[in-house]
């Protein structure tokens, strides 16, 4: 556990007036995703019970309780790009990065693939996020050249 | 291209504003220059940011440094033609052109031609669908949103922006709230209620300090419209907290806006910066003695978090759980003060109400619903994007007139899916019904925050519904019963009938299921999740009856009610689809075309999924 950087999340909390909701972001900008420590570390400097932190947490879609892939794929699943074929775009994806069923993320930790309700860029739907760059009108064979090219730039 | 005459080019009138011969060719010309690139969500994933580095360079090269300088090269909002992205405006002394999917390499020829030349390349101009998606909208929210630079206040102030509140702020709280009454301006989220009405019960409260929140959480699926407006006009969403909060009496605002959408809090920030700087944010401002300040709060990823209760406790730093109403926000919001919740587009509108006038306002739309409406224009349509149009008009002229029609010639028109996961479906033959709060009720959809998403014969109803009830389902908060069990409930019938399982008596369980729910579910999500199920039964029953009793998807959609083969020809003995197989039914070896062991297949559709080469049918 990183003392320096809870300690900075502290001070701004105190300083804003901040939420349990802001700390967790704050959490999960600094270390990925949100360490049980740091959070146990939290819930005694502030006196708020751990479970409140992780009532929040399993709440809401953005918090991670496990790390994450050094490259995270989001796919877009809302109404149109599910009408235009998200589903055969996803699978093909799992297929390609071998990520075990029930998982998300590449046994090396090198890819996580995971589903989200919809980014609203429906006109260029289907769409994939691919590290915050947005790929438009995809398809399972797109995606699997836009993999590649990941794979390559970026090698394991 | 021949063109012989070289001062008087033959323009085709495919520009929106006429285009008038271009200058003769004398030379570059910086001073009525002026280039507008989209830079919303979809032109950046169109790669806009590229088209703007490489007119940069190539202005430079062609000794146009000068148009580099003095920031020629403008952004803008969303202009809602997604499809034809990247788009830009060349607008050469006065006269525009627009030129359609514009690419970094495309660039070169443009300047060449066209800024340096006066003749604009032609075959890369927007074509006549670009006027008749245009023609049938009224753009009052959108005008603004291709226009203007959505990171430069100057450019809001330019087109008129902050009069609105600085109107506003000259007439008694009291006046302003009549105005926007009588204006019948309705909350544009999704319920439709009168905004001045709401205002007025807020500013009946004695309790302090009021609250007004923008609601910015838009996490229908398949809805974009308050993104793209505060991507391309976050000063309007702004202008309008201002007029609000002043009428109401609150000091402290709030945009809840969802972290899903990076690009909008970015302008937003830059856009409360710069508004504070210029003194409309902050104490006394315009000298009314009025104080407003404005915070944003990002949104953690839960659907949920739109309804008005959530939404409130989420700002807490709670779990996002909505409560029941009464009391009313208006009553006991935020920390338990009066608190006013409005929709972004509804926030937009006022700032030209306050300037044009109610009657203005009101003379647009329907009898019941005034002004007009943003729709995202989805699925299965042949011009997607971001429409705005009247309130009342009908379906038809949006799909025919404005999409442009199906995407796909051979395909015919199925239903249109109106208010996402609270909505339901309209089917084909009610295309000329009129579209207002009202009419969409009564055939049981609901105008929703906006989402329009365009569905043809290769859509299932039935998969459809279950996409909707699998989204509200792992959506609900599960506090109330109801609506935690009986979406479940609900999603496993569905599950069990597009797989291929479903009994005879499903399709009257699910209605059982869908009207209860609906009757006693504790917030929106759950008295209005059964709806696209309710209203695909209710015009679909067939459907769900072929699946039933033939075993039948018709739209060809549900996997498990198909049979999978291997074309041998088309293999390519890559093995992809043996290592996707859940139950080895998928016989391959190394260097071996590929079969499929019927017996053991389980008609998931992952090898169909997998296979690069199409040869699974």
């Amino acid at each position: 556990m990183n003392e320096k950087k809870c300690e900075a999340i502290l001070n701004k909390y105190n300083e804003e007036k901040g939420s349990i909701i802001s700390i967790l972001q704050d959490i999960q900008e600094g270390f990925g995703y949100i360490p049980e420590d740091v959070v146990f570390w939290f819930a005694e400097k502030l006196n708020i019970p751990a479970s409140n932190f992780f009532g929040v947490t399993t709440f809401y879609a953005q918090f991670y309780l496990k790390p994450r892939g050094k490259h995270i794929i989001t796919a877009c699943c809302g109404t149109a790009c599910h009408v235009k074929g998200a589903e055969p775009i996803i699978n093909r994806m799992r297929a390609d990065l071998g990520i075990a069923e029930g998982e998300d993320t590449t046994a090396d930790g090198w890819f996580t693939l995971e589903k989200l309700a919809c980014i609203g860029a429906c006109s260029i739907a289907p769409v994939l996020i691919v590290n915050k760059k947005v790929y438009g009108g995809m398809s399972p064979d797109k995606a699997s050249r836009m993999l590649k090219e990941y794979e390559k730039s970026s090698p394991r | 291209m021949a063109e012989k005459k070289k001062a008087k080019p033959k323009t085709k009138t495919t520009t929106r504003s006429k285009t008038k011969p271009g200058p003769k060719a004398k030379g570059p010309d910086v001073e009525g220059l002026t280039i507008r690139v989209c830079v919303g969500t979809g032109g950046l994933a169109a790669g806009s940011q590229e088209v703007i580095d490489s007119f940069h360079t190539e202005l430079k090269a062609h000794g146009l440094e000068a148009a580099v300088e003095k920031k020629c090269v403008n952004k803008t909002g969303c202009r809602g033609f997604c499809a034809k992205d990247v788009l830009v405006d060349v607008i050469l002394d006065g006269s525009t052109s627009t030129y359609q999917r514009v690419r970094p390499e495309k660039i070169s020829r443009i300047v060449e031609e066209h800024i340096i030349n006066g003749r604009p390349v032609e075959e890369w101009l927007v074509g006549p669908d670009y006027h008749t998606f245009h023609d049938k909208q009224t753009k009052i929210l959108l005008k603004q949103c291709g226009q203007i630079d959505p990171e430069d206040i100057n450019a809001y102030i330019g087109i008129g922006g902050y009069e609105g509140a600085k109107k506003a702020l000259s007439l008694t709280e009291f006046e302003v709230i009549e105005e926007v009454k009588k204006s019948g301006l309705r909350g544009r989220g999704g319920a439709g209620f009168l905004t001045g009405l709401k205002w007025e019960f807020c500013s009946m409260s004695r309790a302090t300090p009021k609250y007004i929140i923008c609601n910015a959480d838009e996490g229908d699926p398949g809805a974009f419209m308050d993104r793209s407006i505060i991507e391309g006009n976050p000063h309007s969403v702004i202008e309008g907290m201002i007029i609000g909060g002043y009428a109401i009496g609150a000091n402290t605002g709030y945009i809840y806006i969802r972290a899903e959408y990076p690009l909008a809090i970015e302008r937003l920030k830059i856009a409360i910066d710069e508004a504070t700087k210029k003194g409309f944010i902050g104490k006394d401002i315009f000298e009314s003695g009025f104080d407003f300040e404005i915070r944003i709060k990002e949104g953690a990823g839960a659907f949920i978090c739109g309804e008005e209760t959530a939404l409130i406790a989420s700002i807490e730093g709670k779990r996002g759980m909505p409560r029941s109403k009464p009391p009313f926000p208006v009553n006991k919001g935020l920390r338990g003060k009066p608190t006013v919740i409005n929709n972004v587009e509804t926030l937009s509108n006022l700032p030209s109400i306050m300037t044009k006038g109610a009657s203005w306002f009101s003379s647009i739309g329907s009898e019941q619903s005034k002004g007009t409406k943003v729709f995202a224009l989805t699925g299965r349509i042949k011009n997607t994007g971001l429409i705005e149009v009247p309130m009342g008009i009908s379906l038809k002229e949006i799909i025919y007139d404005i999409g442009g029609g199906m995407e796909k010639k051979n395909r015919k028109l199925k239903a249109v899916q109106t208010g996402g996961p609270s909505g339901g479906c309209i089917p084909a033959s009610h295309i000329n019904m009129p579209v207002d709060y009202e009419s969409l009720m009564r055939i049981g959809s609901m105008m929703g925050s906006g989402g329009m998403v365009v569905m043809d014969d290769a859509t299932c109803m039935v998969d459809m519904s279950k996409f909707f009830i699998s989204f509200t389902q792992s959506e609900s908060c599960g506090k109330c019963v109801p609506c935690r069990i009986g979406t479940k409930r609900m999603l496993e019938i569905l599950t069990r009938i597009t797989g291929g399982s479903g009994k005879e008596s499903d399709i009257d369980l699910l209605i059982e299921i869908g009207t209860d729910i609906k009757l006693s579910s504790l917030c929106g999500l759950g008295q209005s999740a059964p709806n696209p199920v309710l209203s695909t039964i209710n015009f679909f029953r067939k459907e769900y009856e072929s699946h039933i009793k033939k075993g039948i998807c018709p739209a060809g959609v549900c996997k498990a009610l198909r049979q999978y083969v291997i074309n041998a020809e088309a293999c390519k003995m890559c093995g992809k689809c043996a290592r996707v197989c859940p139950s080895s039914a998928v016989i391959w070896q190394p260097k071996q075309k590929a079969v499929i062991n019927k017996s053991k297949c389980v008609k998931c559709g992952a090898c169909f999924d997998a296979c690069p080469f199409n040869s699974i049918m």
